[in-house]
């Protein structure tokens, strides 16, 4: 009973706090920002449920796909590499071809180590 | 296509994300999710490329290809020994490639406060939704890029909010970057793996973030563009000096951080750029590596900032002095216990891999588990260089995972247990972890192995190995020493044992 009072006391504290700091960021930032932040502060939630149901046995696995996938900033790079400066097509090539690298490169060596692991 | 076409896809590509991240709960389903990974990140890049504003799609589609065949040739030939380094180095592209959209970004604001002057008017000072009421001419307008479009219409607020997201995506994206460089170089034993420091230490880091702090403040105070330079230069810097100080022990944390870092670096950018795509991706990559550094502290029990800060923490005063002596035996010895074993427990670490015994120990198993014997493995959190690092070694060499269990499922089994035999591993099966609290792992989780019938430990040699911390467990009356390579000792008892 002490523990589940002190949890809900850590909840709700925690709760308030993050409540309060959002509030002081809202009365600041422009509402442009603030349709982001919503999409931001959701995925992490998302992000924290979906990551600790994830086996221990396949946290490797976990660290090559989360690598292959956190290579979505290739996109930044496709929007910027049509721009009139020469300077930026050349910096969002490099990021395009590094971060493709990565997009195969993870995927692949995730499939390939997912299969290995079989049942007896 | 419009922009609704775009979102829509990135929906999706969302979703599929999430999928394939949950799918990871269970072997079985981590095969089928790892396909939604790819067709969302597909489904990504083609909305990206057909989406408004596009040029270059030719030099593009040659730059994936070519990135494709590097990314082909990496994945199919690493080592899986070779894991930790390969996600570090990875991990290092996706850092590099955030400052890069960063700077792309900052260019783009100084060519729009350019073009904005050109025709006599102020970036930022009006605000709205059209080309009309920012004042640019149409043409002009039109001839933008989409993001030239996106900095055109923003207020002067959201320009400032755009250098601050840009600001923390480079700052980040370049700690990482060198963080993984060197995070690499020490896994692949080409940087010395001891925790270095220049003169002033942590000092010198504290001065180097906070003079990055003083910069990104003139940055966005207008001072130009030499204040990015300089605050990517200091977060460089950092990010080497940090890895540095930190032991090569201690790299699994460090790959998990970086492996964070890298995600915030994406949402940081997606903010700057205005895609949610990248945020919600960023967001989920960050908190995913946030877990796994939480995971492996808490199973060395240490706190993120002391693994950071390096060495360990909480050692004081003088360490129980170990009793007895150990008491070497041989393959016969060995063999004849487990010939009589009803129920073997093998306790793997890294030095298995090291000796590249994975292949006998498989060999070792099926034999025992043909004569009907219950063989398991245990593998402790931070056994290997990586989370789960352990667990994709004994796959590789084809191990059933469903013998593989973690501490928490097999700790409570060890009493009941008649021969447990741990094979380079030494910290994880440590018990002055419990028994001393003078220890420098005390409190730690460790596999309680003392507890069953008989222990074999299978080691090099004498000696305390990479931690330097005595283990009384090789002391105990019930641990018999079995030393040799762990490749050759395996092999000597796979004829032993029928």
């Amino acid at each position: 009973m002490a523990a589940f009072k002190k949890q809900t006391i850590n909840q709700v504290t925690l709760l308030g706090i993050g409540g309060v700091l959002l509030l002081a960021v809202g009365m600041v930032a422009p509402a442009s920002f603030m349709q982001h932040f919503i999409v931001f502060v959701l995925s992490v939630f998302v992000g924290f449920q979906v990551i600790w149901n994830v086996s221990h046995s396949l946290h490797t696995p976990l660290m090559a796909v989360t690598n292959a996938i956190s290579s979505i900033i290739i996109l930044g790079a496709i929007i910027q590499i049509g721009s009139s400066s020469v300077l930026i097509t050349i910096l969002s090539a490099v990021a395009v071809f590094m971060a493709a690298i990565n997009i195969f490169g993870g995927f692949l060596v995730t499939r390939r180590m997912l299969a290995m692991f079989q049942k007896s | 296509m419009d922009f609704g076409f775009t979102t829509a896809a990135y929906v999706v590509a969302a979703i599929l994300f999430i999928f394939s991240l949950g799918g990871l709960s269970g072997q079985e389903s981590a095969k089928r999710a790892v396909w939604y990974g790819i067709v969302g990140m597909a489904i990504a890049v083609l909305a990206t490329l057909i989406g408004p504003g596009q040029a270059y799609w030719f030099l593009t589609f040659m730059l994936v290809i070519l990135g494709a065949v590097i990314g082909y040739q990496l994945a199919t030939k690493v080592q899986m020994t070779q894991m930790p380094e390969l996600v570090a180095i990875m991990h290092s592209l996706v850092g590099l490639a955030a400052v890069f959209v960063g700077f792309n970004a900052d260019i783009m604001i100084n060519n729009m406060d350019a073009l904005f002057a050109a025709n006599d008017r102020v970036l930022g000072a009006t605000v709205g939704d059209s080309f009309t009421a920012i004042g640019l001419p149409k043409e002009i307008y039109d001839g933008l890029s989409s993001f030239g479009q996106l900095i055109a219409k923003k207020s002067g607020v959201e320009i400032t909010i755009l250098r601050v997201e840009l600001v923390l995506g480079i700052w980040i994206g370049a700690v990482t970057f060198t963080g993984s460089v060197i995070a690499y170089g020490k896994l692949a034993g080409k940087v010395d793996t001891s925790a270095k420091q220049l003169p002033g230490g942590h000092l010198l880091n504290a001065a180097a973030a906070a003079a990055s702090l003083v910069l990104a403040l003139m940055y966005l105070g207008g001072s130009g563009s030499w204040t990015l330079v300089l605050l990517t230069l200091l977060a460089l810097f950092i990010g080497y000096h940090l890895i540095m100080g930190i032991g090569g022990a201690d790299m699994p944390v460090v790959v998990s951080m970086l492996n964070s870092y890298s995600g915030w670096a994406a949402a940081a950018i997606g903010f700057s750029l205005g895609n949610d795509l990248l945020i919600v991706v960023g967001a989920l990559v960050g908190s995913s590596g946030a877990i796994l550094s939480y995971i492996m502290c808490k199973a060395m029990n240490r706190s993120f900032v002391s693994v950071i800060l390096g060495g360990f923490g909480g050692a004081q005063g003088e360490q129980m002095a170990v009793e007895g002596e150990q008491v070497a035996i041989d393959a016969d010895g060995v063999a004849a216990a487990l010939n009589e074993a009803s129920s073997v427990v093998i306790v793997p670490g890294y030095g298995m891999a090291v000796a590249q015994a994975q292949q006998a120990v498989s060999e070792l198993t099926n034999k025992m588990r043909a004569k009907g014997k219950n063989v398991r493995f245990a593998i402790h959190p931070v056994a290997g260089r990586l989370p789960g690092h352990m667990n994709v070694l004994l796959a590789e060499a084809k191990v059933p995972y469903d013998i593989v269990l973690e501490m928490d499922e097999i700790n409570d089994d060890f009493p009941d247990t008649d021969v447990v035999i741990v094979i380079g591993s030494n910290d994880i099966v440590n018990p002055a972890a419990q028994d001393d609290p003078n220890s420098p792992i005390a409190g730690m989780p460790v596999l309680e192995v003392w507890k069953a019938k008989q222990v074999f430990v299978s080691k090099r040699g004498q000696g305390t190995g990479y931690s330097g911390i005595e283990n009384p467990l090789f002391f105990k009356e019930n641990t018999r020493m079995f030393y040799g390579d762990a490749k050759d000792s395996v092999g000597k008892l796979l004829p032993l044992v029928d």
